[in-house]
């Protein structure tokens, strides 16, 4: 392990202990946009002030950064032509693990090993599998609520939130959709896409299908920086899961 | 399509696939292939860095046989970059035709995918596509043929450190 790459991440670790730090950090990483000090302050309950000496501690640990937006609007007076501080997550990985463990590479070689066998489908049909146990955890209220309010429960069931929370997708509510900020396997996900992002959806078919959830389905949707699936209203008549290979 | 003075326009980046059906094309096991391809040719055509494809006046390269087995489809294409295409092939719904291929498609044991930089204007022939891919699969990459996996630069560009297109995976 390389020693240099565990004090970082012990350091960015370090600078989360803080609970209200961590839930600015947390706050500020959820957000599809970039968040002000007054935004971040109201949504945590906290005097802006202390919302803005957390965020500057995170910027120092490399977690957030900044950039500075001109305010529009106000021509004059005190506060007047001051750049507003809009902060958001940095894309810096940090990762300790005690003892070591390394997951990255043998990811990439399994996927590597799965594309040169032309084993996609095998790794699909995994997937799902491992997706309808998550859904029936979601569905049995066992997984444990972790969900910080981002999406409806009409939307999406509250306990298959929770597992994408859980799984570290970022969900959202993009009107009648769910859409996912985070892809969690980005780096594997990257060298060999169509392995990985099939995967990836056979995983959220699964979830969906294992909760029971009429209604949604899980659909390949990419977009830069975010995850490629996202959970949209079925079609009338749709069955739940989009897969098509039975 | 080139113009004088645009550094961006001198080459584009040609890139030939090959895949090897499982059932004919009319067979119903291919039927959602066959339906998916107007959508996603449409779907090249406007998107960013798309400069030309291969097809006959049926709209798609289906019916262009490059190998004497004739369920080996081809496909050849320009794009105005390593990473536009890139985002055409795997952050766009072209993706979702992807992973379903071995539905489609036997998994080839050669290399079925090359690259190669051709001055801006200049229209690759299959010919010329087969004859790179064979480069690829007899040399390994190279910057006459190369993959995503292994591109090789445009011959105007600076050079670059990085061998990935996209973020790379953490050092050893």
């Amino acid at each position: 392990m390389n020693q240099e790459r565990f004090e970082q991440g012990v350091a960015a670790l370090h600078a989360l202990h803080d609970p209200v730090r961590r839930s600015l950090y947390r706050y500020v990483s959820a957000q599809p946009h970039e968040v002000s000090r007054e935004e971040a302050a109201r949504a945590v309950g906290v005097q802006r002030g202390l919302a803005a000496f957390h965020l500057d501690k995170l910027v120092d640990a490399g977690l957030l950064e900044v950039s500075a937006v001109r305010r529009v609007g106000k021509r004059s007076g005190p506060g007047a032509g001051r750049p507003a501080r809009l902060y958001r997550r940095t894309a810096v990985q940090y990762e300790v693990s005690v003892p070591p463990r390394t997951y990255a590479m043998v990811a990439e070689l399994l996927a590597e090993a799965v594309e040169e066998a032309g084993a996609d489908l095998t790794l699909q049909a995994a997937a799902r599998r491992l997706g309808v146990r998550f859904g029936a955890q979601a569905r049995a209220g066992t997984a444990g609520r972790v969900d910080e309010g981002t999406v409806t429960p009409a939307v999406v069931p509250s306990g298959v939130v929770d597992v994408l929370v859980r799984q570290g997708y970022e969900p959202y509510q993009d009107g009648t959709a769910v859409r996912l900020g985070n892809c969690p396997f980005r780096d594997v996900a990257t060298g060999f896409p169509a392995v990985v992002c099939g995967m990836n959806l056979a995983l959220l078919e699964g979830l969906v299908d294992g909760a029971g959830a009429v209604g949604i389905s899980a659909v390949m949707d990419p977009r830069p920086g975010r995850c490629c699936v996202a959970l949209v209203a079925a079609e009338p008549g749709q069955v739940r899961s989009q897969s098509l290979s039975q | 399509m080139a113009v004088d003075g645009d550094r961006r326009a001198r080459y584009h980046l040609a890139e030939v696939n090959v895949a090897l059906l499982r059932e004919p094309l009319d067979a119903p096991a291919t039927a959602d292939f066959v339906a998916a391809l107007e959508p996603i040719n449409q779907l090249a055509d406007h998107s960013p860095g798309f400069v030309w494809r291969l097809q006959t006046p049926e709209g798609d390269a289906t019916s262009i046989r490059a190998f004497d087995d004739d369920r080996i489809l081809v496909n050849l294409s320009l794009w105005e970059s390593l990473e536009t295409l890139w985002a055409f092939t795997y952050a766009s719904r072209h993706l979702d035709l992807l992973r379903r291929r071995r539905e489609w498609f036997h998994r080839l044991a050669d290399a079925h995918l090359a690259l190669w930089w051709v001055p801006a204007g200049h229209v690759p022939t299959v010919a010329e596509a087969v004859t790179r891919l064979e480069l690829l699969r007899r040399r390994g990459p190279s910057p006459d043929a190369f993959t995503l996996r292994e591109p090789f630069p445009a011959p105007d560009a600076p050079a670059v450190a990085s061998s990935r297109v996209t973020a790379p995976t953490g050092a050893a």
